[in-house]
């Protein structure tokens, strides 16, 4: 996964930034968590997690709310019997999946997740998977992909899904025109609202991974160019360019700048003239703009302190630097893809501090000295932050709100700004 | 391997954190794959806690494993000593840091650490949440408590002073813990009784040295206190009141147990109990729960009070009990031959669904888990166990245990159920466009009640060869929906009984008459 990913040889230069490495104890969810999304998003796919007590027990907890509906995952938990040798732990899965397959007979893909357990014994979870899909098929396709927490971090966990349905696209028409392909799971509204976009600029055709329905995939071929719509996607856009495919380079698309670097791109390798561009998004630019101001006002000036978490950190930080006038204390990220977020670290303000990967306890001293005005955090530290007085923004809701695009700019801004609203609203 | 959609125990080494977040002064230091953080959020957000549990995750990655991830262990236990300076130690492993067999024990021993440093031995593949905080509270009570008296020594009786006991088993993350807590005290303290120490929540290490101190030991929660209580009993000759004060009849038992332990009068607290339950469950409005069908499922420990009250103390008829906690299961068996069920020992989340469904009851009573069930079904819910959601650690006092613990319970085992009036007009009138099955009960809003499709579990084919004359269909749709289900299940059994093909409005009244309501 990423963290053997030979990282490319000429870092982002002359952004002024300093990135630093940190090692130690690490607060962050392994890329289980993924699933929580991402069976929402592929809607005839289930997760099956082949792992412990402990990764049944994850998901169920980061699931919230989510668990009063029949959700699309499960977990085959390996028990002594397993690890004794007592049961052959292929029969054994092969069993499981039967079982899931009864009760789930509307399944057409299953995803068998690697976890830490099953990483360490070596069960070899592709052959099962190929095993399995000739068994099930062609009715039920089993694929499989690694979201443990020794390989992946968070949203990791998205990057090996997604990679893993990369060599399952058909193969482009040879003489296919250039295709664009927007890559990562978006919001509905958000992906749909793009895709006007894109249409009104007249690029196209366009196609999204993951599609909606698995059996959906697009083609890709040497005539696909593609956007990434996340930053942490560094193995799908291997698998991509391993067919061929080719990167728009580009920022993200948070906030008016991101999002208009972000169609810009497209728009220059589809040779769409400056004129229609600027038509086309000049209406979404003045909306964000419009929605942006208010929430300008509380952020401005403000220092925020970014703990690593998604490696969304480095554009909210350029988005809340840049469009909303923060300063930035910290910007944490548990890995830097210096290659893909080159556009990201160019806009960052000079001398930003970048530190990648984390030792939690001296960075909880770091902004404890800082006393940031903002902390972006998660779950595990945002309570105990707010104790201690500092003002928190738990970083997981922005993998699950709409934040996208211009019409969402000022959605994102607010989820900034509504701490320090309720803070200033609070008499108690 | 076993196919898992919702556990209802997490894996023992979240019992062990409920342990060590519970106490003060005491450090975890857990062999763990990053990632398994999510730990602390149970405790910062469902619990609300405003400090970050004492846990010192090693976190180890893929690129650790090929290196020395038993370095990356004895530098973590270091660097948490160092920092956080605690009074004792935890060391332990998670599912995956057991795989790969470290040693955590042995590691920290290495350090010679001045502080007493307690290995764990949590097997993660067959052991679970409840008996990880049982066998880790029981670890730290053997090392810190303190050898027993020398023979012949005189007890440390109560002479001259009050009574003295521990309340032992309340932990981080306990359904209702907090207030079962402040609940007993009271209620020992007006029998006079002192509290010595409450272990493990708020304790300290040096706390656990003076258990030895009590006269007597309350279990509160025996599936995380039995064996630590067991041991002082062995150690120090402490005896132990295992009777769980929830419900009414089992808070006077318990009250006349501790003074009957203590040589205090029960008398004057029996006398001036405070509980309304008595009273309002004798009231007239309560009459229409007679006999309403419940379900019950949950820790052993909440689960057996629950059909005590459901049955003695509400008038319910239970027609399901069960439990997910093995260890007690005999308790369990015992208590449903007395309600004449079977009792259901499984932790499979989809046995107790298709039991539930099978029961056809009209009140569930269990976990987080049954009210998925419930919702799905359309069945009434309330929570009585573990494992439970954020909303169930509420900012209300809200014990289940001791007299106002009845109360509570009163209020909440009713509170899903539609009131009597509403109940006998939708019996009466089936036309009226807002008040009809479909709707929930009034003061629960408007959902609506009519069940998903259940096309994901296997239900036996309800009654191969027997039809509904449409007649009697319709007619069956006249009886209200709660006790429907069950009014189906029994003229279908009637006339399978009796080799009846067609099932008409007679088979159905005859089969009332038969089996009554």
């Amino acid at each position: 996964m990423n963290a053997h990913a030979p990282l490319p040889p000429a870092p982002a230069e002359g952004c002024g930034v300093s990135v630093r490495q940190e090692r130690g104890q690490r607060a962050v969810f392994c890329g289980l968590t993924g699933i929580v999304w991402l069976h929402r998003k592929i809607q005839d796919a289930f997760f099956l997690v082949v792992g412990s007590r402990t990764c049944a027990h994850l998901i169920q907890s980061a699931a919230g709310v989510m668990i009063f509906a029949e959700p699309r995952f499960a977990t085959a938990i390996i028990d002594e019997r397993d690890l004794a040798g007592l049961a052959d732990m292929n029969e054994e899965l092969d069993r499981v999946v039967s079982r899931l397959i009864e009760r789930r007979p509307d399944i057409r893909l299953l995803f068998l997740v690697g976890s830490c357990p099953s990483e360490v014994i070596k069960l070899d979870l592709s052959r099962a998977a190929s095993r399995l899909t000739r068994r099930l098929g062609p009715g039920v396709r089993v694929l499989n992909y690694s979201g443990s927490g020794i390989e992946t971090t968070f949203t990791q966990g998205e990057d090996a899904c997604l990679a893993a349905l990369v060599p399952e696209m058909p193969r482009e028409a040879p003489n296919a025109p250039p295709a664009l392909l927007l890559v990562g799971a978006l919001a509905d509204v958000v992906e749909d609202q793009f895709l006007r976009l894109f249409a009104d600029l007249g690029v196209g055709p366009v196609h999204v991974l993951p599609a909606r329905r698995a059996d959906a995939l697009p083609p890709v071929g040497p005539n696909t160019t593609y956007l990434l719509a996340q930053p942490f996607l560094a193995d799908t856009a291997r698998a991509l360019e391993s067919r061929g495919a080719t990167r728009l380079a580009a920022p993200f698309p948070l906030g008016v700048e991101g999002t208009t670097g972000w169609l810009k791109a497209a728009a220059d390798a589809f040779l769409v003239p400056q004129a229609r561009f600027s038509a086309v998004t000049a209406p979404g630019i003045a909306r964000a703009e419009q929605a942006l101001a208010p929430h300008r006002a509380r952020l401005a000036g403000k220092r925020v302190f970014f703990f690593p978490d998604s490696q969304l950190e480095v554009p909210l930080a350029r988005f809340l630097a840049r469009e909303m006038g923060m300063a930035i204390a910290e910007v944490g990220t548990p890995y830097l893809h210096r290659a893909h977020l080159a556009d990201e670290l160019a806009l960052l303000p000079a001398a930003t501090r970048v530190v990648e990967g984390q030792s939690l306890d001296a960075q909880m001293d770091r902004a404890r000295a800082a006393r940031p005005d903002l902390t972006v955090c998660g779950l595990g530290l945002a309570n105990p932050f707010e104790a201690e007085g500092l003002a928190t923004k738990w970083s997981i809701e922005l993998l699950f709100t709409p934040i996208q695009g211009y019409d969402q700019a000022g959605d994102l801004a607010e989820l900034f700004a509504r701490p320090l609203l309720r803070r200033a609203r609070l008499e108690v | 391997m076993q196919l898992t959609l919702w556990t209802y125990e997490g894996p023992p080494h979240i019992g062990a954190m409920r342990v060590a977040t519970a106490m003060r002064g005491l450090h975890y230091v857990l062999h763990a794959p990053q990632g398994d953080t999510y730990a602390d959020l149970l405790f910062t957000m469902i619990e609300r806690r405003d400090a970050r549990p004492p846990v010192t995750y090693t976190t180890f990655q893929a690129r650790d494993l090929g290196a020395d991830t038993a370095e990356i262990f004895k530098t973590a236990c270091a660097e948490a000593y160092d920092r956080f300076r605690p009074e004792a130690m935890i060391v332990g492993a998670s599912c995956t840091a057991e795989l790969i067999q470290d040693d955590p024990g042995g590691l920290a021993r290495a350090l010679g650490l001045p502080i007493p440093v307690i290995p764990l031995e949590l097997p993660a593949y067959q052991k679970k949440e409840n008996w990880g905080a049982s066998e880790t509270f029981y670890r730290l009570v053997r090392a810190l408590s303190g050898p027993a008296p020398a023979a012949g020594a005189p007890r440390r009786g109560a002479e001259g002073r009050r009574p003295l006991c521990n309340i032992l088993g309340p932990t981080a993350l306990g359904f209702r813990h907090r207030d079962d807590v402040t609940e007993i005290t009271g209620l020992l303290g007006r029998l006079g009784i002192g509290v010595n120490v409450v272990a493990p929540l708020g304790a300290s290490p040096a706390d656990l040295a003076r258990l030895g101190a009590a006269d007597f030991n309350v279990v509160l929660y025996p599936e995380i206190a039995r064996a630590a209580a067991q041991h002082l009993q062995r150690t120090f000759g402490q005896p132990m009141v295992e009777t769980v004060p929830i419900g009414f009849s089992a808070t006077t038992r318990f009250v006349e147990e501790v003074a009957a332990l203590a040589c205090v009068d029960p008398a004057p607290v029996l006398d001036e109990h405070g509980s309304r339950l008595p009273w309002y469950t004798r009231s007239v409005d309560s009459t229409y729960l007679t006999g309403k069908r419940v379900f019950i499922f949950g820790d052993a420990t909440h689960a057996l009070a629950a059909a005590r009250v459901a049955r003695s103390e509400l008038g319910f008829a239970v027609v399901g009990l069960g439990t997910y906690t093995r260890e007690f299961a005999r308790e369990v068996r015992t208590e449903a031959a007395l309600h004449g069920v079977e009792a259901l020992i499984t932790d499979d989340y989809l046995d107790v669904e298709a039991a539930i469904q099978a029961a056809n009851p009209e009140l569930v009573l269990g976990t987080q888990m049954e009210r998925h069930v419930a919702k799905r079904l359309g069945l009434p819910c309330a929570v009585i166990s573990a494992p439970v959601h954020v909303q169930d650690f509420p900012a209300r006092t809200s014990p289940q245990m001791g007299f106002e613990g009845a109360n509570v319970l009163f209020d909440t085992l009713v509170h899903p159920l539609m009131m009597g009036l509403e109940e006998h007009l939708l019996g009466m009138f089936h036309e009226d466009r807002e008040f009809h099955d479909g709707a929930a009960p009034s003061h629960l809003g408007p959902r609506a009640r009519v069940p998903e499709p259940v096309n994901t579990v296997t239900v036996a084919a309800p009654a191969a060869g027997i039809s509904w004359a449409a007649e009697a269909e319709k007619e069956l749709r006249k009886i209200p929906f709660f006790v429907r289900g069950k009014a189906r299940a029994n003229t279908e059994r009637f006339a399978r009984e009796r080799d009846l093909a067609l099932i008409t409005i007679e088979t159905l009244y005859d089969a009332k008459a038969h089996f009554g309501r």
